[in-house]
């Protein structure tokens, strides 16, 4: 074994990319499977140059079809794979992890949101919710961490190791291309000093022994026969999500509790509308804030709990409402009304939140 | 101080010049080559013209011809689709080398397999450039890009993408198929008239890689750039026509 990559606790200034490079691995990483997009290529170009200094390995392939189904491979190999992408890589990805939610495969996909649709922007979105929650042919049994700082890419990327080989569903660190490009102050850090250990993982091809002789062969498939079967197998599959899901899900609030106008925003949006919240409480309005971190499984007990104390919401996304359509599955049957602040593919500030919030009064 | 404009083929869009590629980049002169053939074949006023995501995709305004930009080398099949419905249309998919050799491969086989009557230009530059220069299916043995930091090594990642050798050996004789260079650019403009015309005869897929300059990624002062363009990269990716179009298809023994 070669050193640990980090010792101890490092106060360390970068860009998101290179955050999320020592994050797989500080969380002991095998192998990372990627293929060029702009946000996301300097996770590879800071994987390609410390991994092999830890023993650790990379491949580019073809595309992201390759770059999804590689990482299935790895991991069912018994490896600590991932995969990075954004945008269009993001959309070819949906079919390898649906395979991944079919034959709960614990991937972990890290997504630099650039805007869309299409080749669009290279810039900053948060127009990659649906797909990353519900992307492919499924039932969008995922779990999306949305963070909003590099010390969150930092925690959440070695944290969706774990959760994705404890629970063994598709797991994805949801970051935008101003986490991937800007730099910032985080602490980055061996997570055994944190307390956290990271999961052994397991092989589910490739094992020891001569199958038919010493044990069964592995038979692994995604193809069911009649509806009967597959509704069994989905059935089940959503079952097992819905039960994990209270374990699973994360979210903050924002001097919620008294709150007449309540913003709800995920991501780097939170930010905005944190600075927001202290704004308009500074001039007396009784604005609060409440952002999922896991924005699938959302924590739509949670939001209910605070929105139904609410005289008003507002929801603020760098989207044509993807992600209010979430909180108000999330919401559904409460009467507080509910307005949208939607920025597709642009950056929101607080002051815009605060002149919104304003205007609405 | 007078500047005087450059000579433009006629068929470049003015309006759109000087144009977005880097200084030292060869996509300028690719299509001015091609721009040049357009001129000389009159078919300007029929021309569709398709480019991919990566650095071609700055062509998407070049020309005063129609033209659609697409991403992942699906220029190929966009601009199919358009031969499919318009065969008097001249239909061209441009791209680079990740579009064509990695992410969008299968649509240049395919293309080729069934013979699309269209023209496919891919520029060779041995990397991503748009991206910021990491590894493509045709770095050369020992460079080194964002990827391959310590140099591509052909037993972990394999050798470079022999394209045109690809294309000729799955497409019949009535394709076209060829490589130039930048470093030629009259021979260049000769092989892509040879690939327009072979799509106006109707006769099959027509192929030109061309190999390209991209200093900005390779960290090169222009003296070495012309110098790997014009000595390294032909040592690898020989240049000429490996198929000639054949007016007819020719008759197969079975």
């Amino acid at each position: 074994m070669t050193e640990k990559p980090i010792n101890g606790e490092k106060r360390v200034f970068m860009t998101g990319n290179e955050v999320v490079a020592w994050a797989a691995l500080a969380a002991e990483a095998d192998i990372m499977y990627g293929y060029p997009i702009t946000p996301q290529n300097e996770i590879m170009h800071y994987w390609t140059r410390l991994a092999p200094k830890y023993g650790r390995k990379f491949l580019q392939t073809e595309d992201e079809i390759s770059a999804g189904f590689t990482t299935c491979g790895g991991v069912l190999s018994g490896k600590r794979a991932f995969t990075a992408t954004s945008g269009p890589g993001n959309i070819l990805m949906q079919e390898s992890m649906t395979m991944a939610e079919m034959m709960r495969i614990p991937t972990v996909l890290v997504v630099q949101q650039r805007g869309g649709p299409s080749t669009a922007t290279v810039i900053y979105s948060q127009q990659e919710v649906t797909m990353t929650c519900y992307g492919g042919n499924g039932e969008g049994l995922r779990i999306v961490y949305s963070t909003g700082s590099h010390q969150e890419l930092f925690d959440y990327t070695i944290k969706a190791f774990n959760i994705a080989w404890k629970y063994r569903f598709p797991t994805f660190v949801l970051g935008d291309g101003y986490q991937a490009k800007m730099r910032e102050s985080l602490y980055i850090y061996d997570p055994a000093e944190k307390g956290i250990s990271m999961l052994k993982t397991v092989p589910f091809v490739g094992l020891e022994g001569m199958p038919g002789v010493d044990r069964d062969p592995s038979h692994l498939r995604n193809t069911y026969n009649t509806e009967e079967e597959l509704y069994d197998v989905v059935t089940n599959l959503v079952a097992e999500y819905e039960k994990i899901a209270p374990e699973v899900i994360e979210y903050q609030t924002f001097d919620a509790d008294d709150a007449e106008i309540l913003i709800i925003a995920h991501g780097i949006v939170t930010r905005a509308a944190q600075a927001a919240v202290k704004a308009l409480r500074s001039q007396g309005i009784k604005a609060g804030h409440f952002r999922p971190i896991t924005i699938r499984p959302f924590p739509a007990g949670e939001a209910r709990a605070v929105a139904a104390k609410a005289k008003k919401l507002l929801v603020v996304e760098s989207a044509q409402g993807q992600f209010q359509r979430l909180v108000k599955d999330a919401l559904y049957g409460l009467t507080v009304p509910m307005e949208g602040y939607f920025k597709p593919g642009q950056g929101i500030t607080s002051e815009e939140i605060v002149e919104e919030v304003k205007k609405g009064l | 101080m007078t500047t005087i404009a450059p000579k433009m083929p006629k068929s470049w869009r003015t309006e759109t010049k000087p144009h977005k590629f880097c200084p030292g980049c060869g996509h300028g002169l690719v299509l001015k080559a091609l721009g040049e053939a357009i001129d000389e074949l009159g078919i300007q006023d029929r021309v569709v013209f398709g480019c991919d995501i990566g650095c071609s995709l700055l062509s998407w305004d070049f020309f005063n011809v129609d033209s659609v930009q697409t991403h992942h080398g699906r220029t190929t099949p966009v601009v199919t689709g358009v031969k499919r419905a318009r065969p008097d249309r001249i239909c061209i998919a441009y791209m680079g080398d990740g579009g064509g050799y990695a992410i969008g491969a299968q649509h240049l086989v395919n293309a080729a397999s069934r013979n699309e009557k269209i023209t496919a230009i891919l520029v060779n530059n041995c990397n991503y450039g748009m991206t910021g220069g990491q590894m493509a299916p045709t770095t050369l043995p020992q460079m080194k890009t964002e990827t391959t930091p310590y140099g591509r090594d052909p037993e972990e990642t394999g050798y470079p993408t022999q394209g045109p050798e690809m294309v000729a050996a799955i497409t019949r004789e009535n394709a076209y198929v060829a490589r130039g260079t930048i470093a030629n650019v009259r021979q260049l403009k000769g092989y892509l008239k040879k690939a327009l015309q072979n799509q106006i005869d109707g006769n099959g897929f027509s192929f030109v890689e061309a190999l390209s300059s991209c200093p900005t990624n390779w960290s090169m002062n222009a003296k070495e750039t012309w110098a790997f363009v014009e000595k390294t990269m032909p040592e690898y990716f020989k240049i000429g026509e490996l198929k000639a179009p054949a007016k007819k298809e020719e008759k197969i023994d079975v």
